[in-house]
């Protein structure tokens, strides 16, 4: 048989955020204490994880609703200004035929944002029933929040070019409309949240579990 | 050269488990999660210091000279890298500003800036001040360091505008491409583990 997997926090061991160095640490004498390489702060479990979480994951949740409804781009063209939410932008490309570049921005700004919310709110929901459920799994849809957050931002930069290129005086100017401020607030926070989670709380519950 | 074996606990799971000694070029992943605990790369010091400084020319590069030119029949527009920024903060829009000022100039230029003053240090054999502070800083730099993200905003503005008129990429263009490849090979190639060993071997 297999020793049992013993984790850091049955060992009494905390691993430095900053540094990674393991130090033992004496049961109730936690805190204050600081990594004797790196001078961080130690923590078992990252500060109020999941209360950080839920606040950060339903903050964007509000946020991802006036970022698609308002415009976040307007452009005017010879007096006249027409204004692009996120989903025009997605059908002006399919109304064009590009194909590749309606999948990028919808996967990028539609899809993206969608999905970590959905994978937060999951995994808070998860560890607050104490699920034993594939830790493994939940460990990697964590890891994967974590990598695609950025790739929301590709609206915005795309805003940002075609405001400094499109300055032609009366014949044409683009301008970043309110619900770009809005879908930047997503990126940052839903960013933030997957931040302040932490993965380790997962298999923390489902070892109650076994026992 | 090989790293010496020691205990380590996941940073997704908290399992504790030994990391044998781990040769340049190798990995060593989590057991139970597969997350990444160590990641050992060949030559890290000198390749890291060298792409490090290469970043910082392409940087200023990347920066100094025309980004990109927009003409539509005969009235045309030249760009910079931050054009976007300042224009965005003219119209009010400050928020967005910011946040495309922190993700395409200031973080990558703080990445590029700590490597540098960590490594450079190291390398003619002195403690880099404030080195803990400094790591703190450059993890935070990796966060919202997104030059990557922006070459695809780039290319979908380039096909959104093609429609309407000819878009002319510049030299800052090109060194801004080459900034993405270089910059995340000496982020890849940099390995914090390294320094510290390097530090408590000298103690």
């Amino acid at each position: 048989m297999r020793t049992r997997d013993v984790t850091a926090l049955e060992a009494s061991c905390a691993s430095c955020h900053e540094c990674g160095l393991l130090t033992r640490v004496r049961r109730g004498s936690h805190h204050d204490l600081q990594c004797p390489r790196c001078g961080a702060a130690i923590h078992f479990r990252k500060p109020q994880s999941l209360q950080r979480t839920w606040a950060l994951a339903i903050a964007a949740a509000i946020c991802y609703v006036p970022a698609n409804l308002f415009p976040v781009m307007a452009v005017t063209s010879l007096g006249k200004t027409e204004a692009d939410t996120i989903m025009s932008g997605v059908i002006y490309f399919i109304e064009s035929g590009d194909w590749p570049l309606a999948v990028v921005i919808f996967t990028a700004s539609v899809f993206v944002p969608l999905m970590k919310l959905a994978i937060l709110f999951f995994l808070l929901v998860s560890v607050h029933r104490r699920s034993s459920w594939r830790p493994v799994e939940r460990t990697r849809m964590y890891r994967l929040t974590e990598a695609i957050g950025r790739w929301s931002m590709v609206d915005i930069f795309v805003i940002t070019i075609m405001v400094a290129l499109v300055r032609l005086g009366n014949l044409a100017t683009i301008e970043a409309a309110p619900g770009a401020v809005f879908f930047g607030a997503v990126v940052v926070i839903t960013i933030l949240a997957a931040e302040s989670f932490d993965p380790r709380i997962i298999w923390d519950r489902s070892h109650e579990v076994d026992r | 050269m090989e790293a010496a074996a020691r205990v380590v606990a996941c940073e997704c799971c908290d399992l504790l488990q030994r990391i044998g000694s781990l040769a340049e070029g190798h990995t060593a992943k989590c057991r139970r999660c597969g997350d990444v605990l160590r990641r050992r790369p060949r030559n890290g010091f000198e390749r890291t210091l060298a792409l490090a400084f290469s970043s910082l020319v392409l940087f200023v590069v990347a920066n100094s000279f025309p980004f990109l030119a927009f003409d539509m029949r005969g009235l045309a527009t030249q760009t910079t890298l931050l054009t976007g920024v300042i224009d965005l903060w003219n119209q009010g829009k400050q928020e967005i500003a910011a946040l495309v000022f922190l993700t395409i100039e200031l973080a990558p230029i703080a990445q590029i800036g700590l490597l540098l003053w960590v490594l450079a240090p190291l390398r003619a054999g002195r403690v880099p001040w404030q080195l803990p502070r400094a790591f703190r800083l450059l993890r935070h730099a990796q966060t919202w360091s997104m030059l990557e993200v922006f070459l695809i905003g780039i290319l979908v503005a380039i096909v959104k505008l093609l429609a309407m008129a000819s878009v002319v990429p510049g030299v800052a263009l090109w060194s801004f491409v080459v900034l993405i490849f270089v910059l995340s090979g000496a982020v890849a190639s940099f390995d914090p583990e390294e320094v510290w060993e390097h530090l408590e071997a000298r103690r």
